[in-house]
């Protein structure tokens, strides 16, 4: 008896432990999960291709919107509200960013697709999202954007919504990420 | 109100009782036997260090059953409370952010202080009795379990009085909310849950190897008692959520004090990602509080209808399939936090395909009723209100799963009345339920029935007065989790609050029967309900405190 109830124990104790480590797999899951089937609306973070193709006619209209996070006390706005673009052609633009404070701060910007559907059609071929911005007090910075439209979007995205939000990282960097890059 | 309730005298019981667990040959002789020779030099031990030290089901199964209707009265103060500042709009009784960590400690209290240890405890007191064991599997581990939740629990409360207060970001506790914009004492709630989820944990493995391997020869899987059967499932649930549990609020714990960003966008991370993990552990959990539930009711109505239960197998199959539905609809929960369609559907019609082993489950009571011959006691009484309440709690569940419609449900009072009537009359009521029913078997005493016929009729127009009204308010717009609000909601905020109030009170008279029915001698005989069918109901009333040394034989 003594050594059933051991054998059992110990395997309900080892699949106590592979749910504690499946809880943490789920981070990377949840993303390999929603890449393969595509459901998600997640910006992709690395550059995609630089393309100046243009066998598509078809034009759609982009817009940009800019958010500050919570307290985050710079001006940030984009410098184009919004454009017409054809698909597969790469175009630039900036977003402008000044630090008003008297401090040194460092910034991330966070982005954002609307419809979801069309987050994995929009290549970004350089993003100051990439990286984090510092600024200098009272410095201002225009950082730029540049992005394509794959054209095999779905027919009736007829208009895309890319917002950035603005995080303040300055203590975060100084404790952490400037080890990591 | 109810017909047939005249009082069954004991002696009328044990006349009936002749035919009615004949399958168990030899229990009775078995157990009088060892009582009589072996018993005497192995009772409890005395005083304090009994409790402290005790490694006995029955024991650690009482002391689980009162640490929580302790904590089942700390968080009903809790809820008075924020019912008392609901009685009328505007801000009266207490502020805001006190309002925000009462409802956010109400509903931890409840949840994993009050309806998850009250089940344990069943189960500590009726799996060994019902399967033919003479004790838990593990009864050392069984001790540990119990004693680490007093001291998580106070952990917990302690909070309350610490600077910046206790958890005040909902039961749910979401990211950023917990975390970045969290008071400073979010660490002590972390380390409670953890310790929480340890508990439950271990009692779950305790409930498992006893159940595998600890029955009396003869009893097969498939002769289980359906309460053995549905905490069998439950425990499993547990083993596979509360890990996950615990590391979301690892996760938490490091985005907090070590600088990661598993929820902080700002660092790479993403605020929903929280919301997947949490219900990933969140659905499952609310199955863990009913299905333990199920397993009693499907006790209790076979015994007062003297009829067997119908469709036994259906029942362990749908109970199963509930729980396998349960890991796949956890995103029902967020569909407003913008997925995609094919998500938006997926869960949608994943959710209402719980209806079905659900709907299988009523109808397997009601025809367990039908042309039975129904005595209404007490336990019977929680029963029914039990089918009745949770079926409308199921409802309003299958609307809120209609992922078009909760974009206009989220988050409102429409919410808040569904999860009580599936978590007030459903599983407190079947604790309650369970308590009158066993608790002839556990003191030897019968409780008083006109007591707690009255209590049961003040719960139930209590709770249908508290909660039926938020339907409406919910549906016209207002809000969860707002201490203040809109001038329309008034009325029905009052009524509510009454109801609250009413049903709070008549506790107490559930607490002085059960002091009444240990101190005072009213003999229960031991098979205590005429139509009781079970091993427990084998052994003397009340229960020896060693049963079953020697295992039953099972036909």
């Amino acid at each position: 008896m003594a050594v059933t109830n051991n054998k059992l124990i110990i395997k309900l104790l080892g699949s106590t432990l592979l749910m504690f480590g499946f809880g943490f797999a789920l981070v990377p899951l949840y993303d390999v999960f929603c890449q393969v089937t595509g459901i998600n609306g997640k910006v992709d973070l690395t550059p995609g291709a630089y393309s100046s193709r243009s066998d598509s006619n078809r034009e759609i209209k982009i817009q940009f919107i800019a958010v500050n996070n919570e307290a985050m006390p710079w001006k940030f706005k984009p410098k184009e509200f919004s454009m017409t673009v054809k698909l597969g052609q790469t175009y630039s633009t900036a977003y402008i960013a000044s630090n008003s404070t008297a401090n040194y701060m460092v910034a991330q910007a966070v982005p954002s697709v609307s419809p979801s559907e069309a987050a994995a059609y929009l290549q970004k071929v350089d993003c100051f999202c990439f990286n984090r911005q510092p600024l200098e007090a009272g410095e201002r910075k225009e950082m730029g954007l540049a992005f394509n439209i794959l054209p095999d979007m779905p027919a009736h995205i007829k208009t895309i919504t890319l917002s950035y939000t603005l995080f303040d990282i300055t203590q975060a960097s100084s404790k952490v990420l400037a080890s990591t890059d | 109100m109810t017909t047939g309730t005249e009082q069954i005298t004991a002696a009328e019981i044990e006349t009936a009782e002749a035919g009615q667990n004949e399958s168990f040959e030899g229990v009775q002789a078995d157990t009088d036997k060892h009582t009589d020779a072996t018993e005497h030099h192995h009772g409890p031990a005395k005083g304090i260090s009994r409790w402290f030290f005790t490694t006995n089901h029955k024991d650690i199964g009482s002391m689980y059953l009162w640490f929580s209707l302790v904590m089942f009265m700390v968080g009903g103060c809790m809820a008075l409370m924020v019912r008392t500042e609901l009685f009328q709009p505007g801000l009266q009784f207490i502020q805001p952010d006190f309002f925000n960590q009462m409802t956010t400690m109400h509903g931890l209290i409840m949840v994993f202080g009050a309806v998850m240890p009250a089940f344990v405890g069943l189960a500590n007191w009726m799996i060994p009795m019902m399967v033919g064991a003479p004790d838990m599997a593990l009864p050392r581990l069984n001790n540990w379990s119990f004693w680490i939740l007093p001291f998580a629990f106070s952990i917990m409360l302690m909070t309350l009085f610490m600077e910046g207060g206790g958890p005040n970001f909902g039961w749910t506790f979401y990211a950023p909310l917990s975390t970045t914009f969290a008071p400073p004492s979010v660490t002590y709630f972390i380390f409670a849950v953890h310790m929480m989820g340890i508990s439950s944990i271990m009692g779950a493995i305790n409930v498992i190897v006893t159940i595998l391997n600890m029955r009396a020869p003869g009893m097969d899987m498939m002769k289980l008692p359906l309460f053995v059967w549905t905490w069998l499932i439950t425990a499993f649930l547990l083993i596979l959520v509360m890990p996950i549990l615990a590391g979301v609020v690892t996760m938490m714990l490091m985005d907090i004090h070590f600088g990661t960003s598993f929820f902080n966008a700002a660092g790479g991370g993403d605020p929903v990602l929280f919301q997947h993990i949490f219900w990933f552990f969140g659905h499952p959990e609310v199955y863990i509080m009913i299905l333990p539930a199920f397993g009693i009711v499907s006790e209790i109505i076979p015994t007062f209808a003297r009829k067997k239960l119908f469709g036994y197998s259906s029942m362990v199959y749908a109970t199963s399939s509930i729980a396998f539905l349960s890991f796949i609809v956890w995103a029902h929960h967020m569909f407003t936090v913008g997925m995609p369609l094919a998500g938006e559907l997926f869960f949608m019609f994943a959710t209402m395909l719980i209806a079905v082993p659900t709907g299988v489950k009523v109808f397997n009571w009601v025809a367990t009723m039908f042309r039975g011959s129904m005595t209404f006691e007490t336990p019977m009484l929680f029963a029914l209100a039990f089918v009745v309440l949770f079926s409308i709690g199921g409802f309003s569940g299958l609307m809120l799963a209609i992922a078009p419609a909760d974009f206009q449900y989220h988050d409102t009072y429409f919410v808040v009345a569904h999860f009580h009537y599936v978590l007030v009359p459903g599983s407190i009521f079947s604790i309650m339920a369970a308590a009158y029913y066993w608790l002839p078997k556990w003191t030897g005493n019968y409780y008083d029935e006109k007591m707690g016929k009255i209590h049961f009729w003040l719960s139930f127009i209590g709770i249908n007065i508290t909660f039926f009204p938020m339907h409406f308010v919910g549906l016209a717009g207002m809000p969860r989790r707002v201490p203040d609000y809109a001038l329309q909601f008034a009325d029905f905020n009052a009524v509510s609050t009454v109801g609250a109030f009413l049903f709070g009170f008549s506790q107490l008279l559930f607490i002085y029967n059960v002091v009444c029915c240990i101190r005072k001698k009213n003999q229960a005989s031991k098979q205590v309900w005429e139509g009781a069918y079970g091993l427990e109901w084998t052994l003397p009333s009340p229960a020896p405190y060693h049963s079953f040394t020697k295992p039953p034989k099972v036909d």
